[in-house]
């Protein structure tokens, strides 16, 4: 292990200078600008949404009526959906709506779009519980042993395996999936729609196997940065000045490498809630299970542009709470900054 | 990452290829990719069976001497329709990354170089890319513009470009404080010049990097629209596409409609995956 190859990404006099000048407000503040920083990101993110129907060809209500229904029902339907009002109209109604629960309503299902989002949102939110459950110990476990060994063959497999896992599209490994554990062994069912009423482990069961094309994306992700995380702590002043001091390199890797390198990963988790919903579109579909990705999935198929837009902001909500409770959670574990230097 | 930039000579060169042809995994990664590459050019004239032809007296046929790989519920050859089905995914993919490409370096270029105000609005836009996942993106233009192969394209380029700038960006912020700068703009160079005759080159190899491992998620981006009905339309031997008609029928237990085009799709994954470690193991030395 080279010693001088030492990279922080944060210089040790800036660090020194931040846990000097901690005080009370520091945590309030770095909070307040990142919350800034994500309402910032929900504005344009709800502008994109927003736009993007827009552009939608033809006008709303021909499309929703169909070629052959007259002018003056296309011109009422249009007027009533309020898409003849200027642009900047629509858009504060539709975020003024939004932000008061009203989310519109869905074209496809005939109902209100908060009524379809909140118990989709729910089933999404188990399967996403579950693929996480698995994943989130496994990655980094196999970063952390990858690390151990870093350019040893078994580093290099679990690094080959891991960001190949990430790139395979879930649809291919949860066909694969069913093919083996549905189908030719059939223990585990192929569509996730357990009976009414079933409890909690009965779900987990029917959980399983639609969880596993996520748990292997996500692997590879979480597995890179615990990787990376653990190299850079191995490599740092601290963990030298443990061994030099003699302590025992079982204690030196629990004490004091793994608390520092699990961090990064923290966040890496945190923002891999943006890709999970794209992917739970696809698993969603592919094993039957009616949550948000389903959701959009047929919001997307039937031109339902008010579900899709609700849909996409809410998704966009869940990735900037999501990261928030990330920068939360690793400024409590990061004794640099809580412990106040 | 080198400091300083290093002239690729042709020594250099050859240096970096002996080191890349040294690497099993690099080796085994472009080869299945150069097959890909060859059955999507030259699919057509060597397949046994046309892979559009329907011969329904022998729909869904176990795979056999004849056909290799089984028939689908037309019955048409799979085998031929794996073979060909290579063609839409390694158009539109590197279609799409070249885009993203040229895209990413010019924003990673100006918002490394000009940093200020330029940095801030463009990694707020950025950041707010991040926030939605790509293929959610894709399904939003997708169905607002109409499902066409330039509009996968020209969706995926866009929204896989941030992801490159930002390595762009990295790349530059280290470049821009180097001598070889400071004389160029002691030169009264203009800042075009600047970013794109002298910094350009030095930061080729970490762009370089970049791009192959998108190319992965470029695939996986491709496939999945194809797999979800928004990409490559039917009758296309397209392997997603293929997969997306035929796996509701697995449980039935005619596992070879599906397995091979998934095979084929993890096939040309995993090999890129290798190729684009093998140049990043050989780039970064």
């Amino acid at each position: 292990m080279s010693w001088a190859r030492r990279t922080s990404t944060m210089p040790s006099a800036a660090q020194s200078r931040f846990s000097r000048c901690f005080q009370e407000d520091t945590m309030n503040r770095f909070l307040a600008r990142r919350f800034a920083h994500s309402l910032v990101t929900l504005f344009v993110v709800s502008l994109l949404v927003f736009f993007l129907g827009q552009i939608l060809p033809g006008n709303l209500g021909r499309a929703i009526l169909g070629p052959f229904a007259d002018l003056q029902a296309v011109e009422a339907l249009n007027h009533q959906l309020g898409v003849d009002r200027p642009l900047l109209v629509q858009y504060g109604t539709w975020i003024w709506h939004f932000i008061q629960g009203d989310m519109g309503h869905s074209y496809l299902y005939s109902a209100p779009v908060a009524d379809l989002v909140v118990p989709a949102l729910n089933r999404s939110l188990k399967l996403a519980a579950v693929a996480f459950l698995i994943v989130v110990p496994l990655g980094i476990v196999g970063g952390v042993v990858a690390a151990l060994n870093v350019n040893r063959p078994t580093d290099r497999i679990i690094s080959i395996c891991g960001l190949s896992a990430a790139t395979l599209p879930e649809f291919v490994s949860g066909i694969v999936l069913i093919l083996i554990f549905g189908v030719w062994l059939r223990c585990l069912p192929i569509a996730a729609a357990w009976p009414d009423g079933a409890g909690a482990l009965t779900q987990l069961y029917f959980l399983i196997l639609p969880s596993m094309p996520l748990v292997l994306v996500l692997f590879g992700y979480i597995a890179r940065m615990a990787r990376a995380g653990m190299i850079e702590a191995l490599d740092s002043d601290y963990t030298r000045t443990a061994v030099l001091n003699g302590l025992p390199w079982r204690k030196v890797i629990w004490r004091h490498v793994l608390r520092n390198a699990l961090l990064p990963t923290i966040t890496v988790i945190a923002s891999q809630t943006g890709y999970l919903i794209g992917g739970l579109m696809v698993v969603e579909t592919l094993f039957r299970y009616q949550g948000i990705g389903s959701l959009i999935y047929d919001a997307a198929k039937g031109k339902d542009f008010p579900m899709l837009q609700a849909c996409v902001l809410i998704i966009g909500i869940t990735y900037a709470v999501a990261t928030l409770l990330a920068d939360l959670l690793s400024f409590r574990l990061n004794p640099r900054i809580r412990m106040g230097g | 990452m080198t400091d300083f930039a290093i002239p690729v000579t042709r020594s250099r060169r050859s240096e970096l290829l002996t080191a890349l042809f040294r690497s099993g995994a690099f080796v085994a990664g472009v080869s299945i990719v150069f097959f890909w590459v060859f059955c999507s050019l030259f699919g057509p004239y060597i397949v046994p069976f046309d892979p559009l032809a329907d011969d329904v007296l022998n729909a869904l046929g176990p795979p056999s001497a004849v056909h290799w790989f089984g028939t689908d519920q037309l019955g048409r050859d799979i085998f031929s329709r794996v073979i060909v089905g290579s063609r839409d995914i390694l158009t539109v993919a590197p279609l799409a990354l070249i885009l993203a490409t040229a895209v990413g370096t010019v924003l990673g270029l100006l918002t490394g170089y000009f940093r200020g105000i330029v940095d801030d609005v463009v990694s707020r836009l950025i950041e707010a890319k991040m926030a939605i996942p790509g293929t959610i993106i894709a399904l939003l233009a997708i169905v607002a513009l109409g499902t066409s192969q330039t509009t996968v394209v020209v969706v995926i380029g866009l929204s896989f470009g941030p992801v490159i700038a930002r390595t762009v960006r990295a790349a530059v912020l280290s470049e821009r404080e180097l001598d070889y700068v400071a004389a160029a703009k002691l030169r009264m160079e203009n800042s075009a010049h600047i970013m794109f005759i002298e910094i350009l080159p030095n930061i080729l190899p970490p762009i370089l990097v970049e791009s192959t491992v998108r190319l992965g998620y470029a695939i996986f981006a491709v496939t999945t629209l194809s797999f979800l009905g928004f990409g490559v339309q039917p009758p296309s031997p397209d392997w997603g596409l293929s997969i997306s008609t035929n796996y509701s029928m697995i449980s039935g237990g005619y596992w070879w409609t599906v397995v091979f085009d998934a095979l084929a799709i993890a096939s040309l994954v995993i090999a890129v995956n290798l190729t684009a470690d093998g140049l990043h193991g050989a780039l970064d030395d």
